[in-house]
């Protein structure tokens, strides 16, 4: 790579920028929200910021980074540790397969792409959680926060789209 | 520097990059698995490694989560505005009604305090408390734990009480140096010895992540209404005797559930109760707190200011104090 010192520091950091925003969707979604209901449904922010960075720059979030923001969040939400991590990896890998599909396509159809792959993170999420705590939890809590998570998608897009302008260009 | 023209290192190692990209997930995929089951096997590292993670991040969210309180604040402030008036006049009914409790509450208090001298009887709730703030939420369908802002150097333990100035929010299930999660009473992991304060029945109260805790191994022949009290027992030497818990709200089908007094959407500042366990007293307690002491312990900076109580929570309930003493795990029938 050519260029500065500080050059090389701009282009790395802003490398860092889709693992540091899924860092801060992280946060965001354990922030104690005073709305009554929310913390049963609070929506898969982490797997929608996870999702557009695999459909729009996969090379800057390595698997490595998924799996780590995967565990962070098992970390601070309290849920069964690697359980989280799975699903990112999940959505992460199957959005990058199905990269092709979403090439140049308009945003509802990208929605409605992330609509299937989120309702495969709910199940898959809900499944591994029974699986893990040995209980039958209620699925319609689990869709709820499915129902959320499609809807603050756009508005998950629209924030991260503003960031793109910083991220370097695909190699 | 143009990142847009890859040069010819890129061009040859592109396929060789999505294929590692590709071994990569699924290798992680499985390493992510394997965390399960080793999480599921050795929860001491898991409870270090979460430790570490939520003591990094405790200050992080800290300074996230005031923003959302100012607005929340702010908010509720502009409602009580549009309310004030109505507020105004019932609580000038509330005040009138509670000064004839409040002369019932001194005389008891002097009774019960003459009667205590007599009895030379020395209750068993001598506790300090720490407040804390709540700075993230154990957020999903799944879980329902917070995380606060105290930690071992505070003093705080695992297995101690989190109440408000309502009630019994949880217990302490994870400490780190300057973060703990409590498990809430709501959670599916939570049991908690209490019992009915009208019949002094003594059951479990067990979450399954509803808002509603349903009531286990009561004696058999209990008669349960809605609109019971339900405090914590004691039992077991954990919890402080007498913290409020919730009411009966419904007993359907012999299920019995209770509706918390704890206001779980505003769940901003909990105290933590050192709880010193009676002599042969299971756990809980921090056996540096002194004996005598009921004050408040100095707080931490933005921490809340205290409920006015000293002692095992803000409302400890009177009755059935020499049963306290018992250190053995409630022996109920199903």
């Amino acid at each position: 790579m050519k260029g500065g010192f500080w050059q090389q520091l701009d282009h790395w950091a802003r490398r860092l920028v889709p693992f540091g925003l899924c860092l801060v969707f992280v946060l965001l979604s354990v922030l104690p929200i005073p709305v009554p209901g929310y913390s049963s449904v609070v929506p898969m922010l982490t797997a929608a910021a996870v999702f557009f960075w695999a459909v729009h720059h996969p090379r800057l979030l390595p698997p490595s980074i998924v799996f780590a923001i995967g565990l962070a969040q098992d970390t601070l939400s309290g849920a069964p540790i690697g359980s989280g991590a799975v699903v990112l990896l999940a959505v992460f890998g199957v959005t990058v397969s199905q990269r092709r599909f979403f090439h140049n396509r308009s945003f509802i159809q990208v929605w409605v792409g992330f609509m299937v792959v989120a309702l495969a993170a709910a199940v898959l999420s809900w499944l591994l959680t029974v699986l893990h705590v040995g209980f039958f939890y209620p699925p319609p809590a689990a869709f709820f926060q499915y129902v959320l998570t499609v809807a603050v998608y756009p508005l998950v897009t629209w924030m991260l789209h503003g960031a793109q302008q910083l991220v370097p260009a695909e190699t | 520097m143009d990142f847009r023209r890859p040069s010819l290192i890129a061009r040859v190692a592109a396929p060789f990059r999505g294929a590692a990209q590709r071994f990569a997930l699924g290798f992680l995929m499985i390493v992510a698995f394997a965390t399960m089951f080793l999480g599921k096997a050795d929860t001491h590292f898991v409870e270090r490694f979460r430790t570490g993670v939520t003591d990094v991040a405790a200050p992080i969210l800290e300074a996230m989560a005031e923003p959302v309180a100012a607005a929340n604040r702010v908010l509720a402030h502009l409602g009580e505005l549009a309310a004030l008036r109505e507020e105004n006049q019932r609580l000038r009914e509330e005040v009138s009604r509670l000064r004839g409790w409040h002369a019932a509450a001194l005389r008891l208090e002097a009774e019960n305090k003459s009667l205590r001298d007599l009895l030379q009887y020395r209750g068993p709730d001598r506790n300090t408390f720490v407040s804390a703030r709540v700075v993230a939420d154990g957020h999903g369908p799944f879980v329902k734990s917070v995380l606060v802002n105290i930690g071992t150097r505070d003093g705080i333990e695992k297995g101690q009480a989190a109440v408000t100035q309502l009630g019994l929010v949880g217990r302490v299930t994870e400490v780190g140096d300057r973060s703990a999660r409590i498990l809430l009473i709501t959670d599916l992991n939570s049991r908690i010895p209490v019992l009915v304060e009208e019949t002094r029945a003594r059951a479990i109260l067990a979450g399954d992540n509803s808002e509603r805790p349903q009531l286990v191994f009561l004696p058999q022949g209990t008669r349960l209404s809605p609109g019971q009290r339900i405090v914590t027992s004691g039992h077991g030497g954990a919890l402080p005797h007498g913290i409020p818990v919730g009411v009966v709200a419904s007993v359907e089908d012999g299920v019995a559930r209770v509706r918390p007094f704890v206001d779980w959407e505003r769940l901003e500042y909990i105290q933590i109760i050192d709880f010193e366990v009676a002599a042969g007293g299971a756990s809980g307690g921090n056996s540096s707190a002194s004996g005598d002491a009921v004050a408040p312990r100095p707080r931490l900076p933005g921490a809340a200011p205290a409920a006015p109580s000293t002692g095992a929570a803000p409302a400890v309930t009177s009755g059935g104090a020499g049963s306290d003493t018992g250190a053995s795990a409630p022996r109920v029938q199903p």
